[in-house]
């Protein structure tokens, strides 16, 4: 029997099942395969904020959705492939599954207690998915036991590689080669080679299964335009680490990281503690406060420090940002932003915290944010602002999200060569040993004596300070001079920042403005109307404060301008505040996910349609 | 970097006008601390007196060196971070009962658990002063203050005793008015390998004056006072023959000459001991039953953490085959299109 082929641009698959169930390594294993076979991948992962959340519940699905093609901007909105491990898993995706996708469900788990878990019935399976998908029912648990029933292992031990039989067909549907996987457990557990043998019976189980049932079709997918060149994974929270680490060496400082454990950043912190062998020093406070109080005792000391973290501990932290804003100290504060408010949504992602990284501080407070917008540019972003924080002597706040920090996708390796020099602006010792601290240069920016260095012994506080001579000062006209330098710093960092660019047609009615991590599903928007005959025009921002300097020249060129963010209106309200002579349209989404390229694409047409 | 300059304690002296009330304990506290730099064979540059807020944080605005007024208990982790940052520094945290019992309780506790090479001076004057006398947590139980108008209702903390359940591995305590001693006491931290707490008891002349006026009056302060050193017996009063001995588990004050008591009997102070339960005694003595113990009372070698983490940085570069970014961009698994 001959296979059905498709031939496709991009698929997007889907893995769920419960927290315990593998979906995040099967969904890791798939994204690597697949990038090193040249196709262009988003990954994101979807998992509940409880480690073992009650299993076969709704709430407990974990899940991992790949994107791979030729061009790929985001982790893809609908999916061609859902592997469902369990009912629940399966009725937590089924409304994203495309109309005449394929599911594969483990039909071992959807036992009459699993389906009342999941509050669903057989009813409800069958006109829900039967009828409208192309399902295979696979005995994905039966299969495995079987599988490894001569290995001496427990029944435990032998589910546990069950996701390994899901990802055996899937590399069938594919194509695709087993050996990258089989690599992996080969190295990951060189002494337990009774896991490894397990692991890769099951997926050649699982692989072969998929030849013999000759049910499903096949997919073809045209390679990616991928630019030439050697490439690795990345995450946005390791891209954001290595930023920092890149930024210290090309300072010629050590980094220092103080921090505290918080989703989604967590990782930023882990990736530091891993560079000792960069002279990377992270410190691992007992609170958020102490996380970023380190820090600026570092910077006093020295170095290029930062601090990590995500909502609720850039609250804490607020008064202590005031600090570094006061005693002009460089400091880097990358922001991972969840959901809000409180506790709020920790696994999910959102643009909420750009009010509070604006103006989340006691007093005038002015401080450059910074965001980035991409899994991998992270790394030039967190480069970017510790370059900001020590050529300018400031904090400044880098904002992600949950979205970018887990998304992942190939990155085309840059070599330390290609990024600028970062100069400190070290003070240096007068002959009629002097020091000035709070002198300035043209840019406003004062110099930074280190203890250990003769002659400039100083004091710095968070008591207003006098011009130039940063004592105590409380004579209200330097108040008010100190106020305004302060902010006037900050404000000619534009001066700095390269001209904020127009993607798609410029000649458009309509401008598409973001910021940070919405731009993958923006650009795959106005790609898809540009396709569609629809002209529009897309103008994505990383620098927040100050705002690249002609950015109002951009928006008087437009008839409609439409602001699009996940929260109700943040960063739009910013806009209308410095521009009031434009009209801003917005657009908002507030579930803890991603805009999809659909939502986008229709709320452009209902506007042009006005 | 080794001493190359004689210091007098002018040097140390900023030029900024001494802002706290005339007859403010703080002020001998600062001497000391500047007699004591002087004298510590360290250069100027190499200081950095590091606070929070409250009115003995005012500290580094008076003093010649690096300075850094922090925020509001935060002086510990601001320290800590320049410490760590800088292992080389000569780092003084000055803080009050507030700072870092208070509002800084947590970090306090965590700094000296860590063991960060670092020196904490803790001001107690059992009274919020900068924000114009509220009770603090080392103020009395019962102590009418403008926010405890009919007594307080809560235990006061007991710094020393904090420091111990921290694992503390330095104690010491003085007087604001004991310069000399002081001045001692600082030295002597600075050359301890840890975090040195030392707690001053300080008068307030403002919102609390006289609160340690049993321990210093004139007329009681040699019977209050007991001034320990490593390896003499624990001897005080006017003559020197009150002592303490062990009777059973507790502590207990003898008098040389009675009972059949000898000098041989008195305990011989050992700063250097591990256990913990003899240093916990003579630190919750209180008058007038006993005297209260000053001096170095603990001081026992441990790791520290700034020392471990060059160590660790040390083994691992030497280990690691990243040795730039450029190693650690091209590590692990990379594919070439």
């Amino acid at each position: 029997m001959n296979k059905k082929i498709i031939e496709v641009d991009e698929v997007v698959i889907k893995f769920a099942g419960d927290s315990g169930d593998g979906m995040q390594l099967t969904g890791t294993q798939l994204s690597h395969t697949s990038a090193l076979l040249g196709e262009d991948v988003s990954t994101f992962p979807d998992y509940p904020a409880e480690i073992r959340a009650p299993q076969g519940t709704v709430g407990g699905v974990s899940g991992f959705q790949l994107h791979f093609g030729k061009i790929v901007d985001t982790p893809g909105d609908y999916y061609d492939v859902l592997v469902a491990m369990n009912p629940a898993a399966l009725k937590a995706n089924r409304e994203r599954v495309k109309d005449g996708g394929t599911i594969i469900v483990d039909i071992d788990s959807f036992t009459e207690k699993n389906i009342k878990k999941a509050e669903w019935t057989n009813e409800g399976i069958k006109t829900e998915i039967l009828d409208n998908y192309n399902v295979i029912q696979a005995k994905i648990s039966t299969f495995t036991k079987e599988s490894l029933k001569d290995m001496g292992l427990s029944s435990k031990d032998m589910l546990r590689s069950k996701n390994m039989f899901a990802l055996g067909i899937i590399y069938n549907l594919f194509d695709y080669p087993l050996k990258h996987t089989e690599e992996f457990f080969e190295k990951k557990f060189a002494k337990k080679p009774s896991i490894v043998e397990a692991n890769k019976k099951v997926l050649r189980d699982g692989f072969n299964f998929a030849i013999n049932i000759h049910a499903m079709p096949s997919y073809r997918i045209q390679p990616g335009e991928i630019v030439p060149g050697k490439y690795r994974n990345i995450n946005g929270n390791q891209a954001a680490a290595w930023g920092l680490l890149a930024a210290a060496e090309k300072a010629g400082l050590e980094l220092f990281l103080g921090s505290y454990p918080i989703t989604p950043a967590t990782e930023i912190l882990q990736e530091v503690a891993l560079r000792k062998d960069l002279g990377a020093k992270s410190f691992q406070a007992e609170d958020e406060i102490g996380g970023v109080v380190t820090s600026i005792g570092a910077s006093f000391a020295g170095k290029l420090a930062a601090t990590s973290t995500s909502g609720p501990g850039l609250a804490l932290k607020s008064e202590a940002i005031g600090l570094a804003v006061i005693t002009e100290l460089p400091l880097v504060v990358v922001n991972v932003q969840r959901g809000g408010p409180s506790t709020g949504l920790p696994t999910k992602t959102e643009q909420s915290d750009l009010l509070q990284a604006l103006y989340g501080r006691n007093g005038e407070s002015p401080l450059p944010v910074i965001a980035a917008s991409t899994p991998s540019n992270c790394f030039k972003y967190a480069f970017e602002a510790a370059k900001v924080a020590l050529e300018h002597m400031t904090p400044v706040i880098l904002l992600t999200d949950g979205f970018l920090a887990n998304g992942s996708e190939p990155w085309k390796i840059p070599s330390m060569s290609d990024f600028p020099e970062i100069k400190p602006k070290f003070a240096e010792a007068k002959a009629d040993g002097k020091y000035l601290p709070y002198e300035r240069d043209e840019n406003l920016v004062r110099t930074w004596a280190i203890p250990g260095m003769a002659g400039l012994e100083h004091r710095i506080g968070g008591l207003e300070k006098m011009d130039l001579t940063g004592n105590v000062s409380y004579v209200p006209e330097n108040h008010e001079v100190m106020s305004h330098l302060r902010d006037d710093k900050v404000k000619k960092i534009a001066d700095f920042y390269p001209e904020q660019e127009v993607e798609g047609s410029e000649n458009a009615d309509i401008l598409l403005v973001g910021w940070g991590s919405t731009e993958g599903h923006l650009i795959t928007a106005v790609r898809e109307l540009e396709e569609e005959g629809v002209p529009v025009a897309h103008a994505h921002f990383n620098y927040i404060n100050p705002l690249p300097k002609n950015t109002g020249e951009i928006f008087s060129k437009y008839k409609h301008i439409l602001v699009c963010e996940i929260n109700l209106g943040q960063f739009v309200g910013y806009l209308r505040g410095i521009y009031h002579e434009y009209d801003f349209l917005q657009y908002n989404k507030i579930q803890g996910l991603p805009f999809t390229v659909l939502e986008l694409k229709n709320k452009v047409k209902q506007i042009l349609e006005k | 970097m080794a001493q190359t300059q004689q210091y007098t304690f002018k040097d140390f002296k900023s030029d900024q006008e001494v802002r706290w009330c005339p007859g403010c304990g703080d002020i001998g506290v600062m001497n000391a601390l500047q007699k004591a730099m002087a004298q510590m064979g360290r250069n100027k540059e190499d200081f950095a007196v590091i606070s929070g807020i409250g009115c003995s944080s005012r500290f580094p605005y008076y003093m010649n060196t690096y300075g850094f007024h922090g925020i509001h208990g935060r002086a510990g982790v601001l320290a800590s971070g320049v410490k760590t940052a800088n292992p080389d520094l000569s780092v003084w945290q000055i803080t009050g009962d507030g700072d870092s019992l208070a509002i800084g309780g947590n970090h306090f506790i965590h700094e000296i658990r860590r063991n960060v090479n670092l020196n904490i001076v803790l001001l107690n004057n059992q009274i919020y002063g900068l924000t114009k006398g509220q009770y603090s947590p080392t103020s009395l139980f019962g102590q009418v203050t403008k926010t405890s108008p009919y007594g307080t209702i809560e235990s006061p903390f007991s710094p020393g005793e904090l420091a111990i359940g921290a694992r503390g591995k330095f104690f010491a305590r003085t007087v604001d008015i004991k310069i000399k001693e002081t001045t001692d006491i600082f030295i002597e931290a600075e050359k301890f390998k840890g975090t040195s707490v030392i707690e001053i008891l300080q008068n307030c002349v403002i919102y609390n004056d006289g609160c340690y006026k049993p321990i210093t009056s004139k007329d009681t302060r040699d019977d209050a006072q007991l001034w320990l050193e490593h390896g003499k017996p624990m001897l005080f009063g006017k003559d020197k023959n009150k002592g303490l001995v062990l009777d059973g588990y507790e502590l207990k004050v003898v008098t040389i000459g009675e009972n059949g008591v000898t000098l041989d009997d008195i305990l011989i102070h050992d700063a250097y001991m591990e256990a913990t339960f003899l240093h916990s005694a003579l630190i919750d003595m209180q008058t007038p039953n006993f005297p209260v113990a000053l001096g170095v009372i603990r001081a026992v070698d441990a790791p520290t953490y700034d020392g471990l983490m060059t160590k660790q940085i040390e083994e691992v570069k030497a280990k690691s085959s990243i040795k730039c970014m450029d190693d650690l961009l091209n590590s692990g698994s990379t594919w070439t299109v």
